[in-house]
């Protein structure tokens, strides 16, 4: 059980990838109508409570983690609110604590500016609600850090403030301002916020291609695989996605290389010399939402995985593919009217490891298969600063490194807000953003199973193992 | 004739571009171009024999020092 736990970061992950993993081994077995109520006491099958307040309420909420698991639910949304297992963690915005000393210098009253601290008879401060505008300038100045912002875990995270508390006082998404990037289901505690799975698309489409007789089923993998199965090789990784039912496996960052080389292209031909790229669907949901005007000068080039599915689907038209990667707004960008003929379905790395668990393929035992599509650029996209560098490589293969390409690599929605910003206003002085939702890139993804510091050295290891050095030659065969 | 060959990662790492880049100036040279379809598919399942070149359906086994004789006996041979 040890060993299983270190595929993960927390315990929150492993409680999904088992419901997953169950969910998964009914269905290959044809048993999922039968076996879906008997999942959860698979899971919690003593009678005393572990994780809530008795074992009823902990089966509840795995129903509830089934049904998403299964990809049920009319919403549009991905990204869901199970309401029971929300917490309700209290929501009281600035506190003073325990820690504070009941000091003489009152930095905290000086810095206020609404006349919200007073001070007790032992001189230690309080705040009053009424007054607060929880603008955190005491807490700032405080020398013990004795004043603390507490704000839920999810809300924090969610940098488009699209979470708020609800009547019932759990998590409530605004789908208005919801750009599915997942921040807030790696950050809940709880695990009450779950991005809707389509692991059962896959297995049916799997099942169905009859071992790729009918049609065939690819997978394309997103170059933040590399470092992700920390206990594998990735060759072994291809291996297992193989003996899962994937008929080959194909690289994402070769798409990349398309895009790059194509939006290098499109930022020179651009009037104002002004452009943002187009490859995260959560950066391009939020100009959408927050920035409608800034749409006009979104790259017009498809994403890296939708530029690979449409080359391969215009050379195969029957064939199925299956995008793998770290992203949570992938599963929304794949509905698109745009996208929709290219991809077939999207899964999560978490839910590959489910996937590779319901069916007892242990990597480990595996032989070593082999991915080698794109070269260096394309796959250093997943992480921050490496779309940027392609471009600028790519400008240069077409000779028009004269170009004065300025760019500025935006990781997290802070920074990209930050950018847009500026852009909007006309005072941005780079002439293309690299818009990514997620910190570090692609890499910081919610779907990843492990977000560690040492992921972009893996990722730029990965980039130097390409065989092919240069974009040119990468996508020479796709001719 | 409709010749396809393998651009999956194992073939590729064998050679597949320069596969690709010899039987392009190859068909141009020799005068083939309108006979002669040359395309890529991602796996042929024949992995260890790369790089895979299937003309109208059959599988050949080709390396980047084949290439010329290969196009010789297979395609120009049978266009001609």
């Amino acid at each position: 059980m040890t060993k299983k736990l270190k595929k993960f970061d927390t315990k929150v992950q492993h409680l999904k990838y088992k419901v997953l993993r169950e969910v998964a081994r009914e269905a290959w077995a044809d048993h999922l109508l039968e076996g879906v109520y008997e999942i959860p006491k698979r899971i919690v099958p003593n009678k005393e409570a572990t994780m809530r307040c008795c074992v009823y309420k902990e089966r509840a909420i795995l129903q509830e983690r089934i049904r998403l698991a299964m990809g049920q639910g009319e919403e549009e949304n991905v990204i869901q609110v199970i309401d029971i297992a929300c917490d309700e963690c209290p929501v009281s915005g600035y506190d003073v604590t325990e820690v504070c000393r009941g000091c003489l210098a009152h930095r905290c009253e000086d810095a206020c500016k609404f006349d919200a601290i007073s001070f007790d008879k032992n001189l230690k401060a309080h705040i009053d609600k009424t007054k607060c505008v929880n603008c955190g300038a005491c807490a700032k100045v405080c020398p013990y850090t004795a004043i603390v912002n507490r704000k839920r875990p999810c809300e924090n995270a969610c940098k488009v403030k699209a979470i708020q508390m609800g009547e019932n006082k759990a998590a409530q998404i605004d789908d208005e301002k919801c750009i599915s990037c997942g921040a807030c289901v790696y950050q809940c505690p709880f695990g009450a916020i779950v991005d809707r799975s389509y692991i059962l698309q896959v297995i049916d489409l799997i099942k169905k291609s009859e071992n790729n007789k009918k049609y065939k089923v690819y997978a394309v993998a997103a170059p933040s695989i590399a470092g992700q199965f920390t206990y594998a090789k990735l060759g072994q990784v291809i291996t297992a996605m193989e003996q899962l039912g994937f008929y080959h496996v194909v690289e994402a960052a070769l798409g990349a290389d398309m895009v790059a080389f194509h939006e290098a292209k499109e930022l020179t031909e651009q009037e104002n010399s002004f452009m943002t790229s187009s490859c995260c669907p959560a950066f391009v949901n939020y100009v959408e939402k927050s920035f409608p005007e800034l749409l006009p000068y979104v790259s017009s080039q498809l994403s890296p995985m939708a530029a690979i599915a449409k080359y391969m689907k215009e050379k195969e038209p029957d064939c199925k593919i299956v995008f793998v990667g770290p992203c949570t707004a992938k599963k929304m960008e794949f509905k698109k009217d745009s996208v929709s003929p290219y991809i077939d379905s999207v899964i999560t790395f978490e839910e590959l490891q489910a996937l590779f668990d319901s069916k007892d393929i242990d990597l480990t035992e595996l032989e070593e298969g082999v991915l080698d599509n794109a070269s260096y650029y394309g796959r250093i996209f997943a992480r921050s600063g490496g779309l940027a560098d392609a471009v600028g490589q790519a400008l240069k293969e077409q000779g028009l490194e004269d170009f004065p390409c300025n760019p500025v690599s935006c990781d997290g929605i802070e920074a990209c807000r930050v950018a847009l910003l500026k852009a909007k206003k006309g005072v941005l002085p780079n002439n293309f953003i690299e818009g990514m939702a997620c910190v570090g890139g692609c890499i910081g993804g919610a779907g990843c199973l492990t977000h560690e510091e040492k992921n972009k050295k893996d990722v730029d290891k990965y980039g130097q193992e390409a065989m092919e050095k240069t974009m040119t030659d990468a996508l020479s065969v796709l001719k | 004739m409709k010749v396809t060959i393998c651009i999956g990662s194992s073939c590729h790492l064998k050679g597949s571009r320069q596969v690709i880049e010899r039987l392009q100036a190859l068909v141009t040279e020799n005068g083939v171009a309108d006979s002669v379809e040359l395309g890529g598919a991602f796996c042929m399942k024949n992995c260890v024999n790369g790089v895979s070149v299937s003309v109208d359906g059959q599988i050949h086994s080709v390396k980047p020092d084949t290439v010329d004789e290969f196009f010789d006996t297979e395609i120009l041979a049978k266009v001609k």
